[in-house]
């Protein structure tokens, strides 16, 4: 566990290996992607997540040479690619919908790309046997895409699009079609088959639990804008607005107005009838400016008596619980109406439940577990 | 019970008094001998003879004399090689239409498909004829050459090979586009792309991808040209000249100048005979793309 942090993007010196500069993509007249600006470094795991039409395939269609830059640049390894055709580019790209090609065999699909390039046929053969190993694809090399299961066709897509040793490999939503046990494995032999290869990965997904797995950084969009580039630990601890926090992850979110206390700390009045909260954040707000305190239900602590020491402290009764096996999620209205989310392991049986239904609680969490977003 | 029955006895009594039963009539004046009565020919049966004594009166008399003459292979040669050039002739202009129109928008596709099958609006005998002022020497098309200035004397067009491949390129041209047409529309766009994303040029893209691709279409288009092609009587009589050899116009003179119905109807079971290899093939062809679209 002590090998160096792999973080090139906090490195001033480090010279990104794909660089998006005022890039603005737009189909007639609506723009998909606006004046966007982006690093991406070498050897790393990206992802991109983001709403249902938000531009995450534009941006990939763009990397690998299938639509062009409205205006804008996009810089692969210092070379300028705006305007170079697909077939010219050090990317390959997994599609979506896998694109296997349903007259050749899994072995010739993994060839294809090989074959293109000319090389000697032992060493397609070599490289293609490699490929099928390291998917575990040896028994199905015969075989026609239509002939083996989904997820091994997600495979042969992925080793097809390995298979060149791309530079840069992109992934769009390359886990859509799978159920969740192999999903979350097959994220794993991604994260595996990355490291082994040292290839830069990225990858576009609507499952904000996927992109936490996977990534070294995650840039979260909106609406064709990034609207947060950052690792998961990060964007999920200190989002930078109530976007991102609402939609990376559960969160409870009061609005409240900020009051300065000393330091970084601000007492944050939410509602007539409570006292005022008591949150910490980095960037200044002024006496009275409207705010948001984001706080992650896990980060809130139930107990029947009021704690002693705890910075917030709010009574209310409980509402109703969402059991989840290894967690229970209770909804606790509180005595101005609101309703709060607080999660619990479950680390006994669910017979010895400490509350139930319509049991008064006490909420608490420090001064420190939420964030405090300005409007 | 009643019911399922009826729905499986009606193909059949259909297959059978439409295709069966005519055919049968046409076998049995093939085995018999020509005659200058009416019908033209003898035996005819009649209900009182016995059958015994009817059929010993058949031969195969004129199945021999099919392969005596050489007029009738070479006839069914010529026949096949017309067919066959014409299908190729059909599929190159036929592929590239049938290209264009899926890759072309959205919205004008309906139109496009319009276009094709609208001729077949007008009666085909009518749409033969129109050819022939157009090819003829004082025809449209020598006049607009000589007009252009390319040639200076007409072109002899009409009566040729050259018109009766005209005429069925343009006549079968529909049915080799819509089913290419079909496959290319099917064609998922980002087979291609990925073709192009793994190195492949549009060219080549083309040639690895889409054409083994739209093979089912390719191969349905070209039997659906060409098994007509076979035996077709109209084109080579209105456009072809006196040496255009078709089966289909031999077995007319049989039947309609010579009043020779025993040779002609042989001449027609053997055309069938010739017929049921590519038609097998071809439903062996829509079968297995029915399999893979599964
Ligand atoms: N060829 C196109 N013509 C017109 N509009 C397009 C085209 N391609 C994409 N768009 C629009 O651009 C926007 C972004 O599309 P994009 O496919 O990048 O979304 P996405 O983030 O990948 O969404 P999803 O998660 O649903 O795949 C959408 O509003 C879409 O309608
Ligand atoms: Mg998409």
């Amino acid at each position: 566990m002590n090998a160096p942090v792999f973080a090139p993007w906090t490195d001033q010196s480090a010279e990104p290996m794909i660089r998006f500069r005022n890039v603005t993509k737009k189909f007639g007249d609506f723009t998909a992607i606006s004046n966007l600006n982006l690093d991406i470094y070498e050897k790393e795991f990206f992802a991109l997540l983001g709403p249902s039409g938000c531009g995450k395939t534009t941006m990939m269609r763009m990397l690998a040479g299938f639509e062009e830059p409205t205006s804008g640049d996009i810089i692969v390894s210092g070379d300028n690619i705006g305007h170079l055709p697909p077939n010219q580019r050090p990317v390959n790209m997994m599609f979506q919908s896998y694109a296997l090609f349903p007259h050749l065999s899994v072995w010739e699909n993994i060839a294809f790309g090989l074959r293109r390039d000319k090389l000697p046929k032992d060493q397609i053969s070599a490289r293609v046997d490699e490929m099928l190993k390291l998917t575990r694809l040896e028994k199905f090399a015969r075989r026609k895409p239509h002939q083996i299961s989904g997820g091994q066709r997600q495979r042969v897509a992925l080793a097809r699009s390995l298979a060149k040793a791309p530079k840069l490999l992109l992934l769009d939503e390359p886990l859509g079609a799978l159920d969740k046990k192999l999903r979350e494995a097959t994220q794993f032999e991604l994260m595996d088959i990355q490291e082994k290869t040292g290839t830069t990965f990225v990858i576009v997904t609507h499952d904000q639990e996927e992109a936490m797995t996977v990534a070294s950084r995650i840039a979260v969009m909106d609406e064709g804008k990034l609207v947060q580039v950052d690792t998961p630990d990060r964007l999920y601890e200190n989002p930078n607005s109530r976007y991102v926090a609402d939609f990376v992850g559960d969160v409870n979110i009061i609005e409240a107005k900020a009051s300065p206390l000393d330091g970084d700390r601000y007492a944050l009045h939410w509602s007539e009838a409570e006292d005022a909260l008591i949150g910490t954040t980095s960037t200044a707000l002024s006496d009275g400016q409207s705010c948001y305190m984001a706080i992650r239900p896990e980060k809130i602590a139930i107990s029947a008596d009021r704690p002693e020491d705890a910075a917030n402290a709010v009574q209310g009764k409980v509402e109703d619980i969402g059991y989840l096996g290894n967690m229970s999620t209770y909804h606790v209205r509180l005595n101005s109406g609101s309703l709060i989310k607080a999660q619990v392991a479950n680390q006994r049986r669910i017979s010895r439940r400490a509350f139930a239904w319509e049991d008064p609680v006490w909420l608490s969490w420090t001064a420190t577990a939420g964030v405090v977003l300005a409007d | 019970m009643l019911r399922r029955w009826f729905l499986i006895a009606v193909p059949y009594v259909w297959l059978l008094a439409l295709f069966l039963v005519p055919f049968l009539i046409v076998f049995k004046i093939s085995l018999s001998d020509a005659a200058i009565a009416r019908p033209p020919y003898l035996p005819v049966f009649s209900w009182g003879d016995s059958i015994i004594d009817f059929i010993r009166e058949l031969d195969f008399e004129n199945f021999i004399f099919l392969t005596e003459d050489d007029l009738y292979w070479k006839a069914y040669l010529s026949s096949l090689q017309i067919a066959l050039i014409a299908t190729i002739l059909t599929l190159l202009v036929g592929y590239p239409v049938a290209y264009a129109m899926a890759r072309a928008p959205e919205h004008w596709r309906p139109t496009l498909m319009m276009l094709v099958i609208l001729p077949f609006w007008t009666s085909f005998l009518i749409r033969v004829y129109s050819w022939m002022g157009i090819l003829s020497t004082e025809g449209f098309l020598n006049q607009f050459l000589l007009w252009v200035g390319v040639i200076s004397s007409p072109l002899q067009i009409l009566n040729t090979d050259t018109a009766v491949y005209i005429g069925i390129v343009y006549t079968y041209l529909p049915f080799m586009i819509l089913p290419i047409y079909a496959t290319l529309d099917r064609l998922d766009g980002s087979l291609i792309e990925a073709a192009e994303d793994l190195g492949c040029s549009r060219a080549s893209a083309f040639w690895l991808v889409t054409l083994p691709l739209s093979r089912p279409g390719i191969i349905a288009g070209c039997f659906l040209v060409f098994i007509p092609t076979i035996g077709e009587f109209v084109i080579p009589s209105l456009l072809g000249g006196s040496d255009t050899l078709m089966i289909g116009k031999v077995l007319w003179e049989e039947f309609f100048s010579n009043r020779d119905w025993p040779v002609a109807s042989a001449v027609a079971v053997v055309l069938l005979l010739i017929l049921i290899i590519p038609i097998v093939l071809f439903q062996r062809n829509q079968q297995k793309q029915a399999e893979a679209d599964r």
